[in-house]
């Protein structure tokens, strides 16, 4: 956390690969946005603002994962433009969706989509911010929270923690009084072993959580997926449920590979 | 022969994701355009292959963070023709009240945010001249309705997760979504304001022979069905073709200098509009009631081809979305059940394409005998717009040569973002290249 930001301090979004919905949320922000606006100066924001403002910028928003030769250069030099740097989404924080290519061969996936695949850079990994430069803060989600946004502009500019939850979404679930669709449909769920942000919305609509706002602290997948198999739910179905949105999490990256290629829970 | 002349202007900005644009003249003459996209691409077709048919909604979500419901809606409806699942009314209905959000909510933002500060000479919408601060209180407001139109029915307004193959996962909330009803008949109104603000705008007069491609339906303004028309307001037949005929008319080829595939009609590859100036064109008969009469007097005479005039085409549109809203809203009177038809997965192919707020979007999916997704085909609005979109610049620069390059290339990126391009749908900073010889 920068000590003392200046009295106007300067914000800069940035994005790379991503669908664009976690800048929405900024947009979505609406009355915090304009609110925001007269806290702090929006020097650089492509998608809402065409005069761009040079840096250095006091606060930087990355959207988007790693995926082209040319983002790596980019990252670096806008680490070194941004004193409280923090990443927004799934994308930037995981990889996002666009990194289930990472268990393919890039060759083979661009020359599917492509007929001259010659034609396009990209690089074998889409990979989170965190595995270039150094991050300052991840907020978490698939998209983001536009109210934990504000409390994460909020509090870098006044210089303290965002308070962001870093329990379970099952812990939600309780909040709310929800029927457990684990306990009560026999539905493979997420919940357990995934960050809280969303208000646990999927089984509020009775069905599974697949994951948005990624894992959780300590999220002991192998249980968790040891107890939905022997319930009966196939294999490929769990490895499919953690691959999604953070899929290269490390947490839920080892655990799909291991429901993948590895032992089973009760193998020794 | 002048010196060459090569610069570059960080364009494309208000625009959602990536691109650039390249342009070579000689001796006054245009000799290459070429609309770059370059971002990243994501290869969802590829990584779609071996999903399960009920997570294709979720994933194809993420294709665009503007336009999420069009994509689930298109993907649930192809995956259904695939699997034979037939929806019955109630559920076309709330999947039509949800796509009016998402019109509301996309073209509000296109509007206000990003493309009216070209006509009132401010560079964002934090910068908006005092005397149209009502029209930008009035746009937010107008962007949160659609925003909460999603919530109520799809869970969340950005990747919605209520959307299911065959229905929704849980009965939409028939009292909430009546609890709309005041935002929407304040919205019916207040579309007719913003309507009389944007088609008073100063337009560019820039009219071309556009071939307009839309859905056209027997029942109303065409969204989430209809058939395939084209319109080319020369008096010569377009097209009229079922959804399912679409790869025997339209091909996709892959050009250079983008991560997008451009999109063409067949025979002559001749390139096309979609979006809201081509819906309208088309479809003008079918609007709803209020929205046809604000259209009839707005001042601006249509069918329109002067591009420069879509943003009054969006405004239309959002005044048909608030009324057609408001009249779901108002027979919305019990939670539908069963709220999902579902089916046995077997393997099978389908297709479907709809209007997502920039245009036509079409989807193609086989399923193996797994049960499991074998293929895909996505092909988004912009794309489709992509060949369009440089032959337009090629016609406007000819106008633009006499100007400073800076002016050359604001007038070439105001012409680019009356597409309302949706870069990351299409695959992609913009750069403006302009090389003078």
């Amino acid at each position: 956390m920068p000590s003392v930001m200046p009295k106007k301090p300067r914000l800069a979004v940035f994005k790379f690969a991503s669908c664009d919905g976690c800048q929405l949320q900024v947009l979505d922000a609406q009355d915090s946005l304009l609110a925001i606006a007269e806290r702090v100066e929006i020097a650089h924001f492509p998608e809402a603002r065409s005069q761009s403002l040079a840096g250095p910028y006091d606060i930087g928003l990355v959207e988007g994962s790693i995926s082209t030769p040319a983002d790596i250069a980019r990252i670096e030099e806008i680490r070194r433009a941004c004193r409280f740097l923090a990443t927004i989404g799934a994308c930037a924080t995981a990889g996002g969706i666009q990194a289930l290519r990472n268990w393919c061969r890039i060759d083979e996936v661009v020359g599917s989509v492509y007929a001259s695949p010659l034609y396009v850079e990209s690089l074998e990994k889409s990979t989170p911010i965190s595995e270039h430069v150094a991050v300052d803060f991840e907020l978490r989600g698939c998209p983001i929270d536009t109210g934990q946004l504000v409390e994460l502009i909020t509090a870098v500019v006044v210089g303290r923690q965002p308070r962001v939850p870093r329990h379970s979404v099952c812990v939600e679930c309780k909040e709310a009084g929800t029927v457990c669709v684990t306990v009560a449909h026999g539905i493979a769920c997420l919940g357990p072993a995934t960050q809280a942000g969303c208000g646990a919305i999927c089984p509020a609509h009775g069905r599974e959580c697949f994951g948005c706002y990624g894992p959780g602290e300590q999220p002991n997948l192998v249980s968790l997926t040891g107890f939905y198999e022997r319930r009966g739910t196939p294999r490929p179905h769990l490895s499919r449920l953690v691959r999604s949105f953070n899929a290269w999490a490390p947490d839920f990256r080892h655990e799909g590979d291991r429901l993948e290629h590895g032992t089973g829970a009760d193998s020794p | 022969m002048n010196q060459p002349r090569d610069f570059t202007v960080k364009a494309l900005t208000r625009v959602e994701g990536a691109g650039g644009l390249r342009v070579r003249v000689s001796d006054g003459r245009v000799e290459l355009v070429e609309f770059t996209i370059y971002e990243p691409p994501r290869f969802f077709e590829r990584l779609l292959r071996g999903r399960e048919v009920r997570e294709v909604p979720d994933i194809v979500a993420r294709i665009c963070g503007i336009c999420p419901v069009a994509y689930q809606i298109t993907a649930c409806q192809a995956l259904e023709s695939a699997l034979g699942i037939v929806v019955g009314p109630e559920i076309r209905l709330l999947r039509r009240l949800l796509a009016c959000g998402e019109w509301l909510q996309s073209h509000s933002l296109h509007i206000h945010m990003l493309h009216a500060p070209d006509f009132l000479g401010c560079d964002s919408c934090f910068t908006y001249p005092e005397a149209y601060a009502g029209l930008l209180d009035r746009g937010l407001r107008m962007k949160a309705i659609g925003s909460r139109i999603i919530q109520v029915l799809g869970g969340r307004s950005v990747h919605p997760i209520n959307v299911a193959v065959g229905g929704f996962h849980r009965a939409p909330d028939a009292t909430a979504v009546r609890g709309l009803i005041p935002d929407l008949e304040w919205g019916t109104h207040a579309a007719f304001d913003t309507l009389a603000t944007v088609s008073g705008f100063a337009f560019p007069d820039f009219t071309q022979p556009y071939e307009c491609v839309s859905l056209r339906a027997p029942d109303g303004y065409p969204m989430n069905e209809g058939r395939i028309v084209s319109s080319t307001g020369t008096g010569t037949a377009g097209l009229d073709i079922s959804i399912d005929d679409y790869p025997q008319h339209f091909v996709e080829r892959q050009v250079p200098h983008s991560t997008a595939l451009s999109s063409f009609i067949v025979p002559r590859d001749r390139p096309y509009l979609c979006g809201p100036l081509s819906r309208l064109n088309n479809c003008l008969a079918d609007l709803p009631d209020g929205a046809r009469r604000a259209a009839d007097t707005c001042g601006i005479p249509w069918p329109s081809r002067n591009m420069f005039h879509s943003i009054a085409a969006r405004a239309i549109e959002v005044a048909a979305s608030f009324e057609e809203a408001l009249a779901i809203a108002r027979i919305c009177h019990a939670s539908i059940t069963p709220c999902r038809i579902d089916s046995a997965l077997h393997a099978g192919t389908g297709c479907h394409a709809t209007e997502a707020p920039r245009g036509l979007l079409y989807h193609r999916y086989d399923i193996g005998d797994d049960g499991l997704i074998a293929g895909a085909t996505i092909i988004p609005p912009t794309s489709q717009n992509q060949a369009q979109i440089e032959a337009d610049v090629r016609a406007l620069l000819p106008g633009l040569l006499s100007l400073a390059d800076d002016d050359a290339a604001a007038g070439c990126e105001r012409l680019i973002r009356s597409y309302d391009p949706c870069i990351s749908c299409a695959t992609h900073f913009l750069n403006l290249h302009i090389e003078r010889c």
